[in-house]
């Protein structure tokens, strides 16, 4: 499964960087993905809220960001 | 005179550059601090209540030289599902902490209702460029609660590429977290001793007073006061403009995370094949745990709203796979005003020693736990936010949820009366939250 999962991982890596030639915008085309709702990390505080409670309930964590210990939450 | 000329230019310069950099600072929003507050009320029918409050600042020293710290406070009280399945007859337990015991309804699921915690998290981020294409970041992390502590240490690099349009990025986080108890940690599959109940021995433990302790009996099922794990996070990423309107974000996640494991609240019952509860023993979960997930998110601009999609697989040697989507749809209702429905659906699988209970007779399993949380199930999350700005930039945000757990019989048959109670009962919670950012 482990050597299966980085195969994947390594993959999608590898298509994503062959493609990265002619994706993209130009500087002047950023107007878009300039506004604040367009970061990834745009709902910071929610999303940090969020990851403690999913944390606390349920088996998985992290994927986004760090899984990391943090609480000894029930 | 000399010395005193050029001492006046000196302060006439400092003067003169002080007021270009006031100037600047006032010309230059971003390099004020941002704050974002928030506090959140999660609330679980007839469980868990928890209220948690969040402050973040955020500041640019200048050329992305960027500071970021983060505190939060919560405060929990409630009942939590102590692992031990539901019976006809009322049942007494004993606390954690061996102060008490507690009773639970006939048929319901068994609920420690002890739990009260304070949290405190601080949290400290530096991030700056390194070079044109390469941005470094640091940080650290604590929390404390009454009973436990958690340390983190977390570094990363992040590369740009292709004008900015792709950035490479890889990050490594050490975390080492202690757990101690009031009444210490149990011995690994000792029977629950119950004070007062059917294995309590009314007249052998007197002490000086000639009443009954029960000490020994306590005693005897409590190994050490304290113990430690370690997590070590590795997270390589993948950032990609598609076009104009397009962001997507790919991660890969591999945590390791060694040391003690085992929830010391959480019990396994015995049962015999009438369903009758024989014993409740503590639960006991492999020492180490390895944990691969891939996470891939699109942001899409659309003229007046931004769409959020990602999904998350999971998976890990203790056989618990999971996948996760999260949707969030922000519609701009014009003059800063907006409405953002979220969406999130979650589904795992059991790990492979889960047990909703234990036959009597039966060899003890290595590892055991009956905790729900590691039992196959689905969630569900529903909610929508409002956010409206305010004078001079600030943003007031208002957001509701309905979350759902629907755990699910990974295939055991309940033996006699069990096959009558629910086994696995819904949880249902409700999260509100308002945050302020000024």
């Amino acid at each position: 499964m482990r050597s299966k999962l980085q195969k994947l991982a390594l993959a999608l890596l590898i298509a994503q960087l062959g493609g990265c030639a002619s994706l993209g915008v130009q500087p002047w085309e950023r107007d878009l993905l300039a506004k604040d709702e367009m970061a990834l990390d745009a709902e910071g505080v929610d999303i940090g809220l969020d990851d403690h409670i999913y944390f606390s309930k349920e088996a998985t964590s992290g994927g986004r960001s760090f899984a990391g210990g943090g609480c000894g939450c029930n | 005179m000399q010395l005193t000329k050029s001492s006046s230019i000196s302060l006439a310069l400092a003067a003169a550059s002080a007021q270009l950099l006031s100037n600047g600072a006032q010309a230059e929003e971003t390099n004020q601090w941002q704050f974002d507050t928030a506090v959140l009320y999660y609330g679980e029918q007839d469980r868990v209540t928890a209220v948690e409050g969040v402050i973040n600042a955020k500041k640019d020293f200048g050329d992305n030289h960027i500071f970021n710290g983060k505190l939060v406070i919560d405060g929990l009280t409630g009942a939590s599902a102590n692992g031990a399945v539901p019976q006809s007859t009322p049942q007494t337990f004993t606390r954690p902490s061996g102060k008490g015991a507690y009773t639970v309804a006939a048929g319901e699921v068994p609920l420690d209702d002890t739990f009260h915690d304070t949290r405190v998290q601080a949290s400290a981020q530096w991030t700056q460029p390194l070079s044109d294409t390469l941005t470094g970041s640091i940080g650290t992390n604590i929390s404390a609660e009454y009973d436990y502590f958690s340390l983190s240490v977390n570094g990363s690099l992040a590369k740009d590429f292709n004008r900015k349009n792709t950035t490479l990025s890889a990050g490594l986080s050490l975390a080492y977290d202690t757990i101690k108890p009031e009444g210490g940690l149990p011995v690994p599959f000792s029977s629950q001793y119950v004070f007062g109940g059917f294995n309590d021995d009314e007249f052998e433990d007197q002490d000086d007073n000639g009443i009954d302790d029960d000490r020994d009996e306590y005693d005897a099922t409590r190994a050490k006061s304290s113990d430690s794990k370690t997590t070590v996070d590795l997270l390589f990423g993948i950032t990609q403009v598609i076009n104009r309107r397009l962001l997507v974000q790919a991660n890969y996640g591999y945590s390791q995370v060694d040391g003690y494991l085992t929830d010391p609240f959480k019990m396994v019952s015995v049962v015999d094949n009438q369903g009758l509860l024989q014993q409740n023993l503590y639960e006991n979960r492999p020492d180490s745990r390895t944990k691969h997930s891939i996470f891939v998110q699109g942001k899409y601009a659309f003229d007046h709203a931004v769409a959020d999609v990602s999904y998350r697989f999971a998976t890990d040697d203790w056989k618990i796979d999971s996948h996760t989507i999260d949707t969030r749809l922000r519609v701009n209702l014009g003059d800063g005003h907006y409405i953002q429905p979220h969406l999130r659906f979650y589904q795992q699988s059991a790990a492979e020693f889960y047990r909703p209970f234990l036959n009597d007779g039966e060899a003890l399993p290595a590892y055991v736990s009956a905790d729900y949380r590691i039992g196959e199930m689905d969630t569900y999350t529903l909610g929508l936010k409002y956010g409206m700005p305010l004078n001079g930039g600030d943003e007031l945000a208002f957001r509701l949820e309905y979350y759902q757990q629907s755990p699910k019989n990974a295939g055991f048959d309940a033996p006699g009366d069990l096959a009558n109670l629910d086994l696995y009962p819904a949880v249902k919670a409700l999260i509100f939250q308002v945050s302020y950012h000024f």
